[in-house]
């Protein structure tokens, strides 16, 4: 048996040919070596995301969350649900403390959920991954498995906003969290804590709608990763980790700077530092390569 | 009348009668203290200035400028980055009041027909809602093609680089624009979400008629 | 003069034994002290080595002991000797603490200490143990000027506290203010809705307790003596006088609001549907009587809409209205805005405040409004119209930034006018040029005093009574006498009882130490207190006229009267007198002057310079000594001599220092001016202007103006005064030896 096991809720992102798909297959990876047990929840739906809102409406929104949740429940029950995605954890929890703060809205979500044959009896917890590493394993534990440190590979831990806000990992200030940079150093690399755009948004979804905005956003956190001496950046969010990365290119053209920086994932770094292969890692999913994580990851591991 | 003339007429001289009882969260504009730290909080406030940014809008809504309100486009530009949550010393949910107040101008049809996140935000939950899961290449062609082909593939053309990009990292599939991911259980989230809205409608006309 | 016998004891321990040659600080008390009877001990301040000092005091006959230990500041229970003159030279905090521990330093160390020592015999030998004031007055009963909520409170304090009270109200009858309220800002949890105000109560504890004795409809028509002794003169409606003898007052003659009719702009005075918050109080009386609508006094038509306008002719830096805050009136409008929405929420209510300021539970209370629909918007009101029973608001809306904003057809406006204290004549007044046609009216004092300085207590700029804001706050600049409440500063009625009850404690505390004959603050205890030799007197007042506190009289022969019970023990009259004639017991021109001379001012060829500083002892010294534990190091050239006040020095003590060749001297005291710490209020300012002559005297001696250095430092200057002390040895360097050494 495995010694811990979560209902899994990937989110659209991280599916095949999707965005995020890089993180799904690192995550897949890093779990393995840690020996967490990750079942997907069957038939899992979108959260509705933040950007959702001009047509979500309120109950709705909740009651495409409670959807998971009765899913979740029905098959996997007694399992916390993890998310790796920021906005499916965010929306998750949100519903989830709505839910449990308004019988009215309880009432209502039951009530259409009757519409698809579910139910939901008692409300689940959400966890992010990165709380099932620091909660429930721990660093201790996750140091364990570190068989191929990345030593002397500088890395900027661009938390984001939405881990980080408005609930946010248990201990942690908003303004200023301090468990990525653990992380870093937990896997052999070396942390910036005073990295200044460690919590700025990176525009989220007006990356689409409105790029100019948000790339004046996402200009700000390569900038500062590059001036704090930064050889890549590291996030817990596939929206932060995509729009950081993949704009790079049109910011260069638009601003004249010379942007080249890699975002990475955490569980991207620890499979290379588990002693992973390029592709366990994905870092084949990079649009920036990693050139330094995949030296590393062909180098033979010390035992 | 119109949805829009009927709600104004039952709030007249009371819009924030009318935002608290037709917004989600709307019953929390009256405890705005006006201090400001939303709005100098708010990233894209920051950097490209909101016509009328959070504390200024719960200060319109007081003030009873309905039109104004409901017709600005400060409110679209919330990029749902939670800032202004966790620093209101009030305690105000202003991302999910902006999320709110926009909806609800989006609902009545008066918020503005060209902004661009409207029209991503209602493309987005279309997208995710129709199979039950989104499919991005259909997400951001959609977007891109919102003022037609020709401006589509002129769109289009401009993010090619990094479409590309994402390509060849194998994190956007071409094949998705005929078959993407779905959720079995279609039918179920469409009976489902169409009673959802029935309820929600239901709960904000009792109010308008009460 | 009896003989005395002066003992000299050197401590050894806190490392001044290892830091210092103790043995040759008992030489210099025997030789230059002119000291016989020196010694030193391992750890003076133990039991054993108090036991010694207590133990030639009862056997040897020793009267005056010199203790060349730590700060006077430290150990001052075990240096206790109550019936002896004591005198500490401060080897500890003012020597090894400031002085690096090293070879080179210690022979300029040992000199500081040794010139401590010379210093400390000769100060004991000018002095004699204070025998305490022996023209006291033992009156236990306190007087209470004020019937409203902080007198009442006072006086059932008191009265509580086991004295009879005395209390005087001008009107027919109590609550004052308060009394006139409909409900107050609420002060228990949850903070959500206007309380009772408590008043009825207060009132019926007052009547009903036979140790307070009440006049209603009355006046002080005199007041005379001095803590424990004043004698008060009643006057009643009848036309009869109640003499009472009082051993304390606490005056609490509370505030009238600012008069919204010179503010016609804001339609004050211009509808009778615009009333100041006094105005609306009686509306919701009157509501309250009724049906529960407050109505529109126009016409009596029930108000629909309501605008609260703060700020009302206050903070006005104009100068034309009140320029300050009065704290209170943001949580009256908020409560005020609650009558209306408690009795029906669809009452338009809306504040125009440009800051909120809710104090305390302010906040709950402001939380609570905004739940109840009260409509908070943040803009300057510019302008009130009335125009038939409504009236439009124009304001500036300072989020929208919208100038033209307006409220129309409101029914009733309320002007949060502020408090202006009921604090009697101003004394220090200039007299004004009255205007053409103008009809001057003169405030009434309130307490009549018999002093020499004016009828009532001193003021601050704004009108409010005088008093050391941050440590004596009750205090005013007439000792015995207290106020509290919106007299002292703008307050609501929570803080009026607090006030109230503080007062009432320290007034006890003024009677009960001038019974004894000794100082209740800031010198608490000190039994010392002025004494004159009338014989030298020239007569010139400078004594009467500069006492911060108006303790000094005049007879009919223009001689200064010292009322030792309403002296703070500062020193001032001392500072002033041009002839030298007033003096402490244990503390005199010859105690300090005899200091300044003890000191052994090396030649000028030994690039030794002595610098002299007066330090206040209330916070100069104090920061002095702090920077000794904080092991902040500072010039061994400096000898610090610790002054009641800067009030307290005499040129005298700056042209001795100054002829006997120190190279410059430096004078700490306190801020003074509007904002003063000084804990004597004028003492450092007086000093300041009698030292801003010193340069006519350093003329006359054909000395540079940078001899002499006039500093402010506060108690909190730990790090500034050794840079202060080290920066100014450094430019007397720079000026040059002083000529007048060797003479």
């Amino acid at each position: 048996m495995a010694k811990k096991e979560y209902a899994f809720y990937p989110g659209c992102s991280s599916q095949k040919g999707a965005s995020a798909s890089n993180y799904l297959t690192s995550v897949e990876s890093m779990c393995k070596t840690l020996d967490v047990k990750l079942t997907e929840i069957p038939d899992w739906n979108c959260c509705g995301a933040s950007i959702g809102y001009a047509e979500a409406g309120e109950l709705p929104r909740h009651v495409m969350n409670a959807r998971n949740f009765a899913l979740s429940e029905q098959h996997l029950p007694g399992q916390e649900i993890v998310a790796t995605c920021a906005a499916c954890w965010l929306g998750a929890r949100e519903t989830r403390e709505r839910l449990t703060h308004s019988d009215t809205l309880m009432a209502d979500t039951r009530e259409a959920l009757k519409e698809a044959g579910l139910q939901i009896k008692e409300m689940p917890e959400i966890r992010h991954m990165v709380e099932v590493l620091i909660e429930d394993l721990g660093f201790e534990e996750m140091a364990k498995h570190v068989v191929r440190p990345l030593e002397g590979v500088k890395i900027a831990g661009y938390v984001g906003c939405q881990t980080n806000r408005p609930f946010g990992v248990a201990g942690e200030s908003f303004e200023n969290p301090m468990y990525l940079d653990k992380m870093v150093e937990m896997v052999g690399a070396e942390a910036i804590p005073e990295y200044d755009m460690k919590v700025t948004c990176c525009g989220g979804a007006l990356a689409f709608s409105e790029p100019e905005k948000a790339q004046a956003q996402i200009k700000d956190i390569v900038e500062s990763a590059y001036d704090h001496g930064a050889e890549m950046i590291v996030t817990p969010c596939p929206l932060c980790q995509a729009n950081v990365e993949i704009y790079q290119g049109q910011i260069n053209q638009r601003y004249g700077t010379k942007f080249n920086i890699p975002v990475m994932y955490y569980s991207q770094l620890m499979v290379v530092a588990y002693g992973g292969s390029a592709k366990d890692a994905a870092l084949n999913g990079q649009v920036i390569k990693a050139r330094r994580l995949e030296e590393i990851a062909a180098k033979p591991v010390k035992r | 009348m119109s949805a829009n003339t009927a709600v104004a007429e039952k709030y007249r001289n009371n819009f924030l009668k009318e935002i608290e009882e037709q917004v989600e969260m709307g019953d929390w504009v009256k405890m705005c203290m006006q201090c400001g730290v939303c709005s100098g909080s708010c990233p894209t406030n920051f950097q490209s200035a909101w016509e009328h940014p959070p504390q200024e809008l719960f200060m319109m809504i007081r003030a009873g400028k309905r039109e104004e309100v409901l017709t600005s486009s400060s409110m679209w530009n919330c990029t749902s980055c939670y800032n202004c949550i966790v620093r209101c010393p009030r305690k105000l949910p202003i991302t999910h009041i902006m999320h709110g107040i926009a909806e609800y101008a989006h609902r009545l049809g008066m918020a503005p027909k060209l902004q661009p996140t409207r029209f991503f935000s209602g493309l987005f939950w279309k997208n995710a809602t129709k199979t039950g899961r989104v499919n991005e290449l259909k997400l951001s062609m959609g977007l891109y093609f919102k003022d037609g082909l020709g401006a589509g593939i002129k769109e289009g053309m401009k993010m090619k680089d990094v479409a590309l990009g994402l390509m060849k990292a194998k994190r956007l599939n071409p094949f998705e624009i005929i078959k993407g991911h779905a959720c079995k259980d279609q039918k179920g989230i469409q009976a489902m979400l169409k009673k959802a809205y029935e309820i929600e409608r239901s709960r904000k006309a009792a109010k308008v008629a009460g | 003069m009896a003989d005395i016998k002066v003992a000299a004891y050197i401590c050894k321990g806190c490392g001044l034994g290892e830091r210092l040659d103790t043995d040759a600080l008992v030489k210099i008390a025997q030789k230059d002290g002119k000291v016989p009877m020196a010694k030193s001990h391992d750890f003076l301040c133990s039991a054993d080595g108090v036991a010694m000092i207590r133990n030639d005091i009862d056997n040897e006959g020793v009267t005056h002991i010199m203790i060349g230990a730590c700060s006077r500041r430290a150990k001052t229970e075990a240096f206790y000797f109550p019936s002896n003159a004591v005198a500490r030279a401060n080897l500890r905090e003012g020597v090894i603490w400031i002085r690096p521990d090293t070879e080179e330093a210690r022979e300029t160390t040992q000199e500081m200490a040794e010139d401590y020592i010379r210093m400390g015999c000769a100060e004991v030998k000018a002095m004699t143990a204070p025998g305490g004031n022996p023209n006291t007055g033992s009156s236990k009963t306190l007087l209470v000027v004020g019937g409203g909520v902080t007198g009442m409170t006072t006086a059932i304090e008191a009265s509580k506290t086991g004295y009879p009270v005395v209390l005087v109200e001008k009107t027919g009858e109590l609550g004052g203010m308060a009394g006139k309220l409909y409900k107050r800002i609420p002060v228990h949890e949850p903070f959500k809705s206007p309380a009772d105000t408590g008043v009825a109560d207060l009132i019926a504890q007052v009547m009903g307790d036979s140790n307070i004795k009440v006049y209603l409809n009355a006046t002080v028509a005199k007041t005379d003596g001095a803590p424990g002794r004043f004698v008060v003169d009643i006057a009643t409606e009848s036309g009869a006088t109640h003499t009472e003898d009082i051993g304390a007052i606490v005056q609490a003659s509370g505030f009238t609001l600012y008069d919204m009719n010179k503010l016609p702009e804001l339609g004050g005075g211009q509808s009778p549907n615009v009333v100041d918050q006094l105005g609306l109080e009686s509306l919701a009386r009157a509501a309250a009587a009724g049906d529960g609508v407050i109505r529109r006094p126009s016409d009596n038509q029930p108000v629909k809409s309501v605008v609260f306008v703060q700020c009302a002719g206050q903070r006005d830096p104009t100068g034309t209205h009140l320029a300050y805050c009065s704290g209170t009136c943001c949580n009256t409008s908020i409560k005020q805005a609650m009558y209306f929405k408690d009795a029906n929420p669809s009452v338009d209510t809306t504040i125009i405040y440009t800051d909120l300021r809710t104090p305390g539970n302010g906040e709950d209370f402001y939380r609570s409004a905004q739940e109840k629909g009260v409509i908070f918007t943040k803009g300057k009101v510019a302008q009130v119209v009335p125009n038939g029973a409504g009236s439009t608001v124009k304001f500036h809306d300072l989020i929208l930034d919208d100038t033209e904003a307006a409220m129309a057809d409101v029914d009733l406006v309320v002007l949060a006018t502020g408090q202006v204290p009921n604090s009697g004549v101003d004394i220090f007044a200039a007299p004004k040029e009255s205007e053409e046609g103008a009809v001057e009216v003169k405030p009434i004092s309130i307490l009549n005093l018999n002093y020499r300085q004016g009828p009532d207590v001193p003021q601050l700029k704004q009108g409010f009574t005088d008093s050391h804001f941050i440590c004596f706050p009750y205090e005013t600049r007439r000792t015995g006498i207290y106020t509290a409440g919106p007299v002292r500063r703008p307050m609501d009625i929570a803080q009026a009882r607090e006030d109230a009850t503080g007062a009432a404690l320290k007034a006890i505390q003024a009677l009960e130490n001038a019974e004894l004959g000794r100082a209740a603050h800031p010198r608490s205890g000190d039994l010392s207190f002025p004494k004159v030799r009338l014989e030298g007197c020239t007569q010139c007042k400078r004594c009467t006229v500069e006492c911060p506190f108006g303790a000094i009289d005049e007879d009919e022969k223009r001689f200064p009267v010292f009322n030792e019970s309403r002296c703070r023990r500062c020193g001032t009259c001392m500072g002033a007198c041009p002839v030298r004639v007033i003096s402490f017991e244990n503390y005199s021109v010859n105690t300090v002057g005899a200091q300044v001379k003890a000191v052994d001012i090396p030649d000028e060829f030994s690039e030794k310079p002595r610098i002299l500083i007066l330090a206040c002892e209330n916070d100069a010294y104090p920061a002095l000594d702090m920077a000794g534990m904080n092991r902040n190091e500072y010039s061994a050239f400096v000898r610090v001599i610790p002054i009641r006040c800067l009030g307290s020095v005499n040129t005298i003590w700056v042209t001795d220092a100054l002829n006997a060749g120190y190279d410059g001297v430096m004078m700490m005291g306190c801020k003074h001016g509007d904002e003063y710490q000084c804990h004597f209020v004028k003492g450092s300012e007086l000093g300041r202007v009698r030292m801003s002559k010193i340069d006519d005297t350093l003329k006359t001696l054909n000395l540079e103006s940078e001899r002499v250095r006039d500093l402010e430092v506060a108690i909190t200057d730990i790090e500034r005064v050794p840079e202060m002390i080290n920066k100014y040895a450094a430019e007397l360097v720079a000026v040059g030896p002083s000529p007048f050494k060797g003479f």
